[in-house]
């Protein structure tokens, strides 16, 4: 066997431990394993997620629309762990097709998924033996910032949620960043923290970023008694964003103005329209208050196996075929 | 009439004034806040809900600062106005460097400043790219790879042929590099500038 293949077959059996070792975790906690659709007539409006088209539906980019449909029919804790599509990503840290594990608590709040995260990623690590992955340490319990004081802390930006994009731009000039001659809030936000506040996260311990700013609200809910942020978290990790999650808008007129919007949003630049999912709106109205989360499994193994390529954890990429 | 001789070339190229993100490659010249970088490397990158990116190491063509930005997918990015011409490097004028146009035998100085750490890769009469910004001289593009002799370097010690075992050598620019042990005084290696570590012996 050669060295290369050697060092491949390492990384693929502990990517193949990480896998037994969510299904146990969430065994362990009565959590219900779900095989999720993977062929759907809507996979998501989404601005910045490209689905692949099969005849008249599309692979999904996420669980996500069937996963609150199950809690909505009374199911409360469920996981899913598989295969997400997503075209145009390929990259160090991106395949088009990844596995994505998500998991969701009905009657719950985002502080117990992010209790879970931690819990989950050490004891994949635990399993593996690993307690660092170079000077990050990844035992429990993490750092956890805002993004407001995250971009306080390492941008010198104030950023509240409630600004207009003109505003955003010049406090991020005015801190010396460079920002571009076009793009929308998000974009603007996204070019600064990437150059700014991502590069500091998570270099000793891996740093959950709570209170994202409403123009980033996606599926998330507001956050009671701050309209200007919405209940959602992501952790990074040694350079890697791991995971995204959300207390869950249930609020269906809501999220239906969120969808309205995004499509015809796509509509002006061009993208495809993909139809809006009127079963998983009808079925919010009987959603409890809920957290989910999804996070990248290959991002996870990557991790924990040292990878700097998303490829090093997989038995084959996107450009290996 | 107007008079363009010695000026034509500017009304001749035909080069884009920007590029896209997604076509950002190294060693494309950009124009970022009215300072010409150099693109050293680049990667995919995307928030997961948020736009792709390409984040971009690039070389302050002035400053020979790094930095890093990440430029939006479908951002249009200036690209500097910057012209390469052959010229060989003659010699060192107090701290300042001269060289002369093959074509024209007009001879230019950069400043210290600007050649940075370039001087430890320029022989005499070597062939280099100068890189003009806006007609104005602000440093050598180098070829990636330099054939140096070795003027000078303490004898290795004898039976340690061990991988990792490096000593100092001086080289005929005045340099001083790490090689293996057992590369002697009057040797032509072979040079990475970018990294700036040896690669090998090259016989001659």
């Amino acid at each position: 066997m050669s060295e290369r293949a050697r060092i491949a077959g390492k990384k693929l059996r502990e990517r193949a431990r990480v896998n037994r070792t969510i299904r146990a975790f969430f065994d362990a906690r009565d959590f219900l394993e779900i095989e999720a659709p993977i062929v759907v007539p809507s996979p998501g409006l989404e601005l910045h997620l490209d689905a692949f088209a099969v005849e008249d539906r599309y692979l999904i980019t996420s669980p996500e629309y069937q996963m609150k449909r199950l809690l909505a029919g009374g199911l409360d804790k469920i996981y899913s762990l598989g295969k997400v599509f997503r075209r145009k990503e390929a990259g160090a840290h991106h395949n088009p097709e990844f596995t994505m594990l998500e998991w969701y608590r009905a009657g719950a709040d985002w502080t117990v998924v992010a209790d879970d995260t931690e819990a989950l990623v050490w004891q994949c690590a635990r399993d593996l033996d690993v307690a660092h992955i170079g000077r990050c340490r990844l035992e429990p319990p993490w750092p956890r910032v805002s993004v407001a004081e995250a971009c306080q802390r390492w941008g010198r930006v104030r950023v509240d949620g409630d600004e207009d994009v003109a505003t955003l731009r010049s406090r991020i000039a005015a801190a010396g960043w460079r920002v571009a001659a076009d793009g929308d809030w998000s974009d603007v936000f996204f070019g600064f923290f990437l150059d700014a506040v991502e590069p500091q996260l998570g270099q000793q311990q891996p740093t959950l970023v709570y209170d994202w700013p409403k123009p980033l609200a996606a599926l998330a809910r507001a956050k009671p008694g701050d309209a200007r942020v919405v209940e959602r978290f992501e952790v990074y990790a040694a350079g890697l964003e791991l995971c995204n999650a959300f207390g869950e808008l249930i609020d269906a007129a809501e999220q239906r103005r969120r969808l309205e919007s995004d499509l015809a949003e796509r509509r002006r630049r061009g993208l495809p329209a993909y139809p809006i999912d009127e079963k998983f709106l009808a079925a919010l109205a009987e959603m409890r208050p809920s957290a989910g989360i999804a996070l990248g499994v290959d991002r996870l193994a990557m991790l924990l196996v040292g990878a700097s390529r998303i490829s090093e954890v997989l038995a084959f990429a996107d450009d290996e075929l | 009439m107007i008079d363009t001789v010695g000026k034509p070339r500017y009304f001749l190229r035909t080069m884009p004034s920007s590029v896209e993100a997604t076509e950002l490659r190294p060693g494309l010249k950009l124009l970022i806040d009215g300072q010409p970088y150099t693109v050293i490397e680049r990667q995919f990158v995307k928030p997961g809900k948020g736009a792709a990116f390409t984040r971009t190491k690039m070389k302050n063509l002035l400053t020979g600062r790094n930095i890093e930005s990440n430029i939006r997918s479908g951002e249009k990015i200036e690209l500097a106005d910057i012209e390469e011409n052959p010229m060989s490097y003659l010699y060192k004028e107090g701290s300042d460097f001269v060289f002369m146009d093959q074509k024209s035998y007009e001879q230019i100085t950069i400043l210290a400043d600007l050649i940075g750490d370039d001087w430890k890769w320029l022989k005499d009469n070597m062939i280099v790219h100068v890189m003009f910004w806006n007609a104005r001289a602000i440093g050598v593009a180098l070829p990636n790879f330099v054939e140096l002799r070795v003027v000078s370097s303490e004898p290795g010690v004898k039976g340690d042929t061990s991988g990792g075992a490096q000593k100092p050598a001086t080289l005929e620019t005045g340099a001083t590099i790490n090689v293996p042990l057992f590369i002697n005084e009057g040797e032509l290696l072979r040079i990475d500038t970018r990294s700036g570590e040896y690669c090998e012996r090259v016989k001659g």
